[in-house]
């Protein structure tokens, strides 16, 4: 199937809590689709045309779909851990209605050929819409730039060096000029190679454990250094995932400059810390690492005040083979898709953080970003939407997630708040069923 | 207690109880008959992952003391080599219905990991730089059989805690039961916060062996001394070695401690090493003391049914 074209004919979505993050528009009402695009959204709008249908949206929250900036899949070259179809069918299952597939596959994803493939498996295979991100550095090797302005052309929606950082100042210098003639957005995570060579957040419970740590300072130099390359540059900038209070601290005061930079946090970090490790669990070993309390609680005073733009799942499968090993061995990361939005709410249930904020972080935020002209409710745009019930409760059971690898923080964790339907271009690609 | 992976969390009676069976387990050893039959026919497989002759020989002497019939399983050469996970390797000795398992590993956690696959007993010898709690009650032993108690003491643990599994050990040990940790160090050779754990921290000798009762060295890997965390052994030696000079600043009664094997000239003096005060040799009688003790125990004997 081809998730390009609409569905055609109306769609009437009614009695819905209509929430536009974009807009701020929360409103009970109607919500009128044809041929998977928005047509308008109202109060007792009429029923849709002959052939149309009308669904009843229950009083449910109906919202733009949400757009994850920071997805891992296995294909090409590691399609045991995840497939472009089955990253798909996780993403439908957890709401996210467009996502940005990182390039460090095998092959990378450093040239047009690739990035085609990517982009034509996507269309076929997918359900959801999967943008590609391109490398910075051709093999992820950090020394030779990729080139950006035909892969700009050929689909790239940003350029990355997925979980590697370009530790290269000049390199690294040099892309973001670069990348400014193209008005391109070049994003990355932030790690020191050496300083950051640890398994778990430096401190106590990595000297009782004996683990080898790594410290806050392999974020925010790194960090720092490339707030300073933005400033000389004057490139645009988007740091994929935070991890420290003084991470936080560092943005806000590079925003306070005037600096074209935005920031990214993964669910991870603001809803776990490191005590979440306990007995040497590897499924919560993830990259940037958990860190204690006092800053996963930055990291949502920074999506609460506006400082942290985007939460995204930094959804990273890994199977047997690199997680069933002692932890010092096993690989970072874990699934993220099918949880976004239910832990993501957690910070709306338990942190105050206003539903409208969780919302935005997760749809218009990051489309705006990466330039896309969706995770809004405006006339025109794709009708990529979902219905959800904030305070559904459940409990998630790792047999049930779509994705091919299991390797979730959250098994058996309870949330409050799921997708009941997900919606690509009008179509209902997720439908989540009743269980009694 | 099935299993004995670490000594966080242990309370001083369980461990109080540990050292008073080693204690007679010290006269079984030093009979002409050195033979219990306690657990006679029970199977232990001894599984290091890392070299260590002197360890595993002491589990092996233990186990055979005991009367169970011990395996040691020669790692560098079997299919663990050949990509097989240690998660493979658990399922496939679990098929052979041991009693007990005594592992090492280079990474923390390793033994925790087998136990929860494991039907039988785990006794860790050594995980990476979390723990080595045989070493620990050794240790503890050896000390309560020269001072008479644990309790009130000032032990000085000297050198690589950064890395040191018998130094966390230890610290848990000795906290529990009542004594006064000091660890000095280089400040490269300190992992973060380690004071929270339970200690004094101290960046030279001269200022934390004063009042010592004890004085634990520990063993610098040579891979350590070549400029990553000091610059060589003879400036290690200098100002972190255990010399007699320095021997006199403890108390006059102190005992000299080392997990072994020790490199002379790096971490401690030959003639200290060998000293009058050195209770070093001890140190090894008391490991298969204390190992015999943990395998009865961890099997249950002597349990009211």
């Amino acid at each position: 199937m081809t998730a390009t074209k609409g569905k055609p004919g109306q769609q009437l979505y009614r009695n819905a809590r209509i929430m536009d993050p974009a807009t701020g528009l929360d409103m009970h009402g109607d919500l009128l689709v044809q041929n998977g695009r928005i047509v308008r959204t109202g109060k007792d709008l009429p029923p849709p045309k002959k052939d149309g249908t009308t669904i009843d949206c229950q009083g449910h929250v109906l919202t733009p779909g949400l757009v994850d900036s920071r997805v891992f899949i296995g294909e090409p070259g590691g399609e045991h851990r995840e497939t472009i179809k089955t990253a798909g069918k996780a993403a439908a299952a957890g709401g996210v209605t467009t996502m940005v597939m990182m390039p460090d596959t095998s092959p990378v994803v450093d040239d047009v050929s690739l990035l085609e493939f990517v982009r034509k498996t996507a269309k076929s295979k997918s359900k959801v819409r999967i943008l590609p991100a391109a490398a910075i550095t051709r093999g992820l090797m950090g020394q030779e730039m990729t080139e950006f302005g035909l892969l700009r052309d050929a689909g790239a929606v940003a350029f990355t060096d997925g979980h590697k950082m370009v530790s290269d100042a000049q390199v690294m210098r040099r892309a973001l000029t670069y990348a400014g003639d193209f008005d391109a957005l070049i994003m990355g995570p932030h790690r020191d190679a050496s300083l950051g060579r640890g398994v778990m957040n430096a401190g106590l419970n990595a000297t009782r454990m004996g683990l080898s740590g790594i410290p806050r300072e392999a974020e925010i130099i790194p960090l720092e250094r490339d707030m300073r390359l933005v400033a000389m540059t004057k490139g645009r900038f988007h740091a994929s995932s935070l991890s420290t209070s003084d991470s936080v601290d560092v943005i806000a005061r590079a925003k306070d400059k005037g600096l074209d930079v935005s920031a990214g946090v993964a669910l991870a970090n603001l809803t776990l810390n490191e005590t979440d490790i306990g007995d040497y669990r590897t499924f919560f070993r993830v990259s940037p690492p958990l860190r204690d309390e006092k800053d996963r609680l930055a990291m949502v005073e920074g999506i609460k005040n506006g400082t942290l733009d985007i939460i995204c799942s930094n959804h990273d499968p890994q199977e047997e083979d690199t997680k069933r090993l002692p932890f010092a061995e096993a690989a970072d990361g874990a699934v993220g898709l099918e949880t976004l939005l239910a832990a993501a709410l957690r910070l709306y249930h338990g942190a105050d953080v206003p539903l409208m904020r969780v919302l935005e972080c997760l749809t218009v935020a990051p489309a705006r970003r990466l330039g896309l002209k969706c995770g809004r409710l405006e006339k025109g745009a794709r009708a990529d939407l979902i219905l959800l019930d904030p305070d559904y409760p459940w409990v998630l059971d790792d047999n049930e997630l779509h994705s091919r690898s299991r390797n979730t923080p959250f098994q058996n964790a309870r949330f409050s708040g799921r997708v009941l339907k997900t919606i690509v271009l009008g179509r209902t690609v997720f439908e989540l069923k009743e269980r009694h | 207690m099935k299993h004995l992976l670490g000594m966080e969390g242990l309370s001083p009676r369980d461990i109080t109880i540990l050292l008073d069976r080693a204690d007679t387990m010290v006269d079984v050893s030093r009979q002409v008959e050195k033979r219990r039959s306690t657990l006679f026919g029970r199977t232990l497989i001894n599984l290091f992952f890392e070299n260590s002759t002197r360890t595993q020989s002491s589990f092996e002497i233990a186990g055979k003391r005991l009367g169970m019939d011990v395996v040691n399983m020669a790692v560098q050469t079997s299919s663990v080599k050949k990509g097989e996970t240690l998660l493979d390797t658990a399922q496939t000795l679990n098929a052979m219905r041991p009693d007990l398992l005594v592992v090492r590993h280079s990474a923390a956690g390793a033994a925790a990991l087998l136990s929860q696959k494991l039907g039988c007993g785990v006794i860790n010898a050594g995980d990476g730089a979390h723990e080595h709690p045989t070493q620990a009650l050794l240790d503890a032993l050896t000390i309560r059989r020269s001072k008479g108690t644990l309790e009130g003491l000032t032990v000085a643990i000297c050198g690589d805690i950064a890395h040191s599994r018998v130094a966390r050990s230890n610290i848990h040990l000795l906290n529990a039961m009542g004594a006064r940790v000091r660890l000095i160090a280089p400040s490269t050779l300190l992992p973060s916060r380690v004071d929270e754990l339970g200690a004094t921290v101290f960046r030279r000798m001269e200022d934390g062996l004063p009042g010592c009762d004890v004085v634990m060295m520990l063993r610098l890997q040579t891979e350590r001394m070549a400029g990553a965390f000091v610059p060589s052994a003879r400036e290690y030696y200098r100002y972190f070695g255990l010399d007699s000079a320095r021997v006199r600043l403890a108390n006059r009664d102190a005992i000299i401690m080392h997990p072994g094997p020790m490199n002379r000239g790096v971490e401690i003096a030959s003639d200290i090493a060998d000293g009058v005060q050195s209770v070093i040799v001890e140190q090894v009688e008391m490991g298969v003391a204390v190992r015999m003790a943990v395998m009865e125990a961890l099997m249950g004997v002597g349990e009211e049914a």
